[in-house]
C-alpha cells in the first residue's frame, strides 16, 4: 500500500514535486506519466526514502518514508532510472552481494536468484561478467535485483525501456502476475501502450504537479468526451442524424455512417439501434472507436499547456 | 509459490529484529567493503601500482639505503650516526607511497559510483549512511595499507637478512605503522568530504589536490623530524593531530554522506542567487516567503531594532551556547596551562615601586585620553584578532579559531603566575583587564564562539540541512552578531581601556 499526501520537494529555490496525493492499494499497478524533468524520478526517490520530502508525508507497506526510512527500503524493490550495474561482477555475483545487504541467507539467495533469472531469460548469463550483458539483459538484471528480497511493494522507473520486445512482454507478464500477487507496484513510463495494458489507475505529472489521475475510462470521459460510437449502414442515412439528435450527441456523419458520443453505451445504443432498424435500414457494424491512451495523455498536457500559458499571461499582466 | 514470489519477505522482516548495534553495523559495511575491494583488485589500474609499490619499491629503497650506507661507512664514526638517523627515514616513505594510492581509491569509491549511477541502487536498500560510509572507507583502506605495511615489511626484512644487518627498534616499527594507518585515514576521509562536492571523477581529481598537497608537505616535515632521533618522539604528537583531523573529517564525511546530498547534488555548479538568499534570510531573520506575505497583505515589513535582535540576533547567540561553553573551558585551560608553565620558566622580575610605575604609565595615559584614535586604535586591534580567528575557523573545523583565542589567555596565566610568584600584589594586573574586560571578555567569547561553530558547523550540519546551507547560515550568523552584538561591546570596552581602566589601575597602585 501507498499512501502519500501533500507530497512536496524543493531542491533549493526549485520545486520539483508539488503537492502529490496518491493512494495506491495492493494489487493495483498505478502509472505515473510525464514529459522528462516532470518530477517522476523524484516523486519515487521520496518513495523509496531516498530524499526525504520538504513537506507532506507518504507511507509504503504501513512504513512512513521519514521516520521508519530503513523499513521502507526493505520493503521496497526499486528499479531505478539508470540500472547501476556494476559491471565487473558476474549476474550470479551480483545478486547475491544485494541478496547479503537484505540478510538472505546463503541458500535463499542462491535459490532466488537462479530462479529469477532463470524466468526473464538470464539462465545462460549466470557466470557472464554484468560488462558483457546486452542493454536489455542489464535492464532485465536490474529488475531481479528489484524483486530478488521479495518486496511487497514494487517501484519501477521505465522497466521495459531497452528491451526487445519479447523481452518486454516478459516483464509486463511479470507485472500482471505480481499484481495478482497482491503487490503494490508503481511504474514510470514513456510507453503509453504498455501503461494502458498495465495500470489499474494514471497519473501524469507535469512540472511537478498530478495533473490528472483516476483509471483509464475516467480519463478518456474528463479529457477527450465520453465514449465513441461508430456505426455503418448499407443504405444511405438520409436526415437519421437529425432523428437521433434528442437521443445522441452526432459528431460527424457521413452517407452511410456517423458517430456519436454515448456516455452510457448499454443503455444508448440499442434504442439506436431501434431506431435506424426501424427506419428499416440494415446495420452493418456498431462498434466503439478506441480512446488511446495517448489521445487522452495529449489531451491532458494541451489543456494543462493552455492554463499555464493563462496564467503567465496573467502574471505578465 | 512461482519464480516471482518466495518466503523471503520473513527475512526482510527479520533485518531489523536486533535493533541498532555496531556489530550489526560493521556486517553490513563489511558487505560493501567486500564487494568493493574485489573490484578494486579486478581493476589492473589499481592492481598494478600496488603491486609495484609493495614489491618493487621496497628493493629500490633498500638498494638506496646500501648505497649510503657504503657511502657513509667510509666516513667513520660521523657517517655512523648519519646513517643511523637516516635509515628509519627509508621505511616511513616505503609506507607512505602505497597509502597514497588509497587517495586514488576512495576517489573512485564514491565519485566514480556516483558518475557511474551505481550508486542509487544501493541507496535503495535497508543499510544505513553510516554502514555505507564505514564500508567504503574501509574498501578504500584497506588493498593499500595492506600493500603498505607488506612493503613495510618486505623493506625491513631485507634491511634485517641483508649485509645492512639493520634491525629497527619496535617501537620505531610501531611508530610507522601508527602514522601510514592515520595517514591513510586522512587522505580518505579528507577523499570523501573532496567528493561530496564533486559529480565527476574529473572535478575530484582536480580537488585532490587539496589532499595530497598538504599531505606531501606533511610527509617532508615528518622526514625532518624522523632524520633527528632526539625529535622523533614528536612524531606521536603527529599522528595523534592526525587522529584529531581523522575524527573532524570522519564527522563531516558521515555527515555529508547521506542520500539526500549524494542523490540531491546533480551539478557542479555554484547558485550564487540560492546563495545569497540564504545568506540574507538568516542575516535578516526574514524569509522570502514572510516577505513576499507582507508585501501582498501591503504591509511591507519596515527596518526594527528591537525587533531585529528579539527575532534574529538573541536566536543566534543562543545557538552558540555549546560553542560559548568549549571556548569558555578552553580559556581557562590556556590561562592555568599559562600558570603552570610560569612556575617552570620564570620571568626575571624586580618588585618595582609603584610610584615610579605611576609615573612611567602617567605620560601614556594622559596621551591617550586626549587622542580619541587610541579607542579607535583598541577596538581595531580586538576586531582584527577576531577577523583572522574567523578566517583561520573556517578553514580549520573552528581549530585555530580556539587556538587563536585562547592564546592570550595563555600569555595572561603565564604572567600572572610570575607576578604572584615574585611576591608582587597581583590587584593592579588583576584591575587593568577588569573595566573593560566586563565588555571585551564576553564579546571575544561570542565571536570565537561564533567561528568556532563556523568552522564547525560543517562537520555536522543540520538536520534537513546541506552542509552548504549550514556553513552560509552559520557565516550569516557571524556577520549578524559581529556588527550587532561584538562590535558595540568592543567599542564600548575601548572607550573603558582608554578612559576608566587607567584610572582604576591608578587607584590599585595608590593602594
Amino acid at each position: 500500500m501507498i499512501e502519500t499526501e501533500g507530497l512536496t520537494k524543493f531542491f533549493g529555490d526549485f520545486e520539483a514535486v508539488h503537492n502529490v496525493n496518491l493512494s495506491v492499494p495492493p494489487g493495483t499497478v498505478l502509472a505515473i506519466l510525464g514529459p522528462n524533468g516532470a518530477g517522476k524520478t523524484t516523486t519515487i526517490r521520496m518513495l523509496t526514502s531516498i530524499l526525504a520530502p520538504t513537506s507532506g508525508w507518504a507511507k509504503v507497506a504501513g512504513y512512513d518514508v521519514v521516520k521508519d526510512a530503513a523499513r521502507v527500503r526493505a520493503s521496497v524493490g526499486v528499479l531505478t532510472e539508470q540500472h547501476g550495474l556494476y559491471e565487473r561482477m558476474r549476474g550470479l555475483e551480483y545478486l547475491d552481494f544485494f541478496g547479503r545487504i537484505y540478510h538472505l541467507p546463503p541458500n535463499v539467495r542462491q535459490a532466488r536468484a537462479e530462479q529469477l533469472m532463470i524466468r526473464f531469460g538470464l539462465g545462460d548469463a549466470f557466470g557472464k561478467r554484468v560488462g558483457e550483458y546486452s542493454k536489455g539483459m542489464k535492464q532485465k538484471l536490474a529488475l531481479v535485483r528489484s524483486l530478488l528480497h521479495d518486496p511487497p511493494v514494487l517501484l519501477l522507473d521505465e522497466p521495459t525501456s531497452a528491451m526487445d520486445p519479447q523481452s518486454a512482454k516478459l516483464v509486463r507478464d511479470a507485472i500482471i502476475e505480481l499484481r495478482q500477487d497482491k503487490r503494490t507496484i508503481i511504474l514510470t513510463t514513456h510507453n503509453l501502450t504498455e501503461a494502458e495494458a498495465l495500470a489499474d489507475n494514471i497519473g501524469v505529472i507535469r512540472r511537478g504537479r498530478i495533473v490528472a489521475y483516476g483509471d483509464m475510462a475516467s480519463l478518456a470521459t474528463r479529457f477527450v468526451g465520453p465514449p465513441l460510437m461508430e456505426l455503418k449502414t448499407s443504405q444511405p442515412l438520409n436526415g437519421l442524424a437529425k432523428d437521433l439528435a434528442p437521443l445522441v450527441k452526432v459528431v460527424e456523419n457521413g452517407e452511410n455512417w456517423l458517430r456519436y458520443e454515448a456516455s452510457n453505451p448499454a443503455e444508448i445504443n440499442p434504442q439506436v439501434l431501434r431506431r435506424v432498424l426501424g427506419l428499416g435500414i440494415d446495420v452493418i457494424t456498431l462498434s466503439q472507436l478506441t480512446q488511446t491512451l495517448e489521445d487522452v495523455y495529449l489531451q491532458i498536457v494541451e489543456e494543462d499547456e493552455g492554463q499555464e500559458k493563462q496564467s503567465h499571461e496573467r502574471a505578465v499582466q | 509459490m512461482n519464480a516471482l514470489s518466495s518466503d523471503t519477505s520473513d527475512h526482510v522482516q527479520t533485518y531489523f529484529g536486533n535493533g541498532f548495534n555496531w556489530l550489526h553495523t560493521l556486517r553490513n559495511a563489511w558487505i560493501i567493503t567486500r564487494r568493493e575491494v574485489r573490484d578494486s583488485f579486478r581493476d589492473w589500474r589499481i592492481v598494478v601500482p600496488i603491486f609495484l609499490l609493495t614489491l618493487f619499491f621496497p628493493t629500490l629503497a633498500n638498494f638506496t639505503s646500501r648505497v649510503f650506507i657504503n657511502y657513509f661507512d667510509k666516513q667513520g664514526a660521523d657517517g655512523k650516526e648519519f646513517i643511523e638517523a637516516f635509515l628509519p627515514l627509508m621505511p616511513m616513505l616505503v609506507g607512505f607511497f602505497p597509502v597514497s594510492i588509497s587517495l586514488v581509491i576512495a576517489l573512485e569509491t564514491f565519485v566514480g559510483e556516483k558518475e557511474r549511477r551505481s550508486l542509487e541502487p544501493l541507496l535503495s536498500t535497508p543499510l544505513t549512511n553510516t554502514e555505507l560510509y564505514l564500508g567504503k572507507v574501509f574498501a578504500a583502506m584497506i588493498p593499500p595499507l595492506v600493500a603498505a605495511y607488506l612493503g613495510v615489511g618486505i623493506y625491513i626484512g631485507q634491511m634485517i637478512l641483508g649485509s645492512q644487518q639493520w634491525r629497527p627498534d619496535f617501537s620505531l616499527v610501531v611508530l610507522i605503522a601508527v602514522l601510514t594507518t592515520v595517514q591513510a585515514l586522512v587522505m580518505v576521509t579528507g577523499a570523501v568530504v573532496v567528493s561530496s562536492q564533486t559529480t565527476s571523477t574529473r572535478a575530484a581529481n582536480l580537488l585532490a589536490s587539496a589532499i595530497i598537497l598538504p599531505m606531501s608537505i606533511l610527509v617532508m616535515g615528518e622526514s625532518i623530524l624522523m632524520i633527528q632521533p632526539h625529535q622523533r618522539y614528536v612524531l606521536w604528537y603527529v599522528a595523534g593531530g592526525l587522529l584529531i583531523v581523522t575524527t573532524l573529517l570522519v564527522r563531516t564525511g558521515a555527515g555529508i554522506f547521506n542520500r539526500e546530498e549524494l542523490l540531491g547534488r546533480s551539478i557542479d555548479e555554484i547558485n550564487l542567487r540560492w546563495a545569497w538568499r540564504i545568506f540574507w534570510e538568516q542575516l535578516t531573520g526574514i524569509t522570502r516567503e514572510e516577505r513576499r506575505a507582507a508585501k501582498a497583505a501591503g504591509r511591507p515589513i519596515r527596518p526594527n531594532p528591537i525587533r531585529y535582535y528579539r527575532r534574529t540576533v538573541f536566536p543566534s547567540i543562543r545557538k552558540l551556547r555549546g560553542a560559548s561553553l568549549c571556548l569558555l573551558v578552553a580559556m581557562i585551560l590556556s590561562f592555568a596551562g599559562g600558570w603552570a608553565l610560569s612556575e617552570k620558566w620564570q620571568l626575571p622580575l624586580e618588585n618595582k615601586d609603584n610610584n615610579q610605575i605611576l609615573d612611567d604609565m602617567r605620560d601614556i595615559w594622559e596621551t591617550a585620553q586626549k587622542d580619541p584614535r587610541w579607542v579607535t586604535l583598541a577596538v581595531t586591534q580586538n576586531m582584527r584578532v577576531l577577523f583572522v580567528a574567523t578566517l583561520l575557523g573556517a578553514f580549520s573545523f573552528g581549530v585555530a579559531s580556539i587556538l587563536l583565542v585562547i592564546l592570550p589567555f595563555g600569555i595572561l596565566g603565564y604572567l600572572m603566575g610570575n607576578v604572584t610568584a615574585a611576591g608582587i600584589s597581583p590587584l593592579p594586573f588583576i584591575v587593568a583587564i577588569i573595566p573593560h574586560g566586563i565588555f571585551e571578555i564576553p564579546a571575544i567569547i561570542i565571536a570565537g564562539a561564533a567561528a568556532l561553530r563556523l568552522g564547525s558547523v560543517a562537520t555536522k550540519p543540520p538536520q534537513n540541512m546541506t552542509v552548504g546551507e549550514a556553513w552560509l547560515r552559520a557565516f550569516a550568523d557571524v556577520v549578524k552578531i559581529g556588527f550587532a552584538v561584538v562590535l558595540p561591546l568592543l567599542m564600548i570596552a575601548g572607550i573603558f581601556e582608554v578612559h576608566v581602566t587607567p584610572k582604576a589601575v591608578e587607584w590599585a597602585l595608590t593602594l
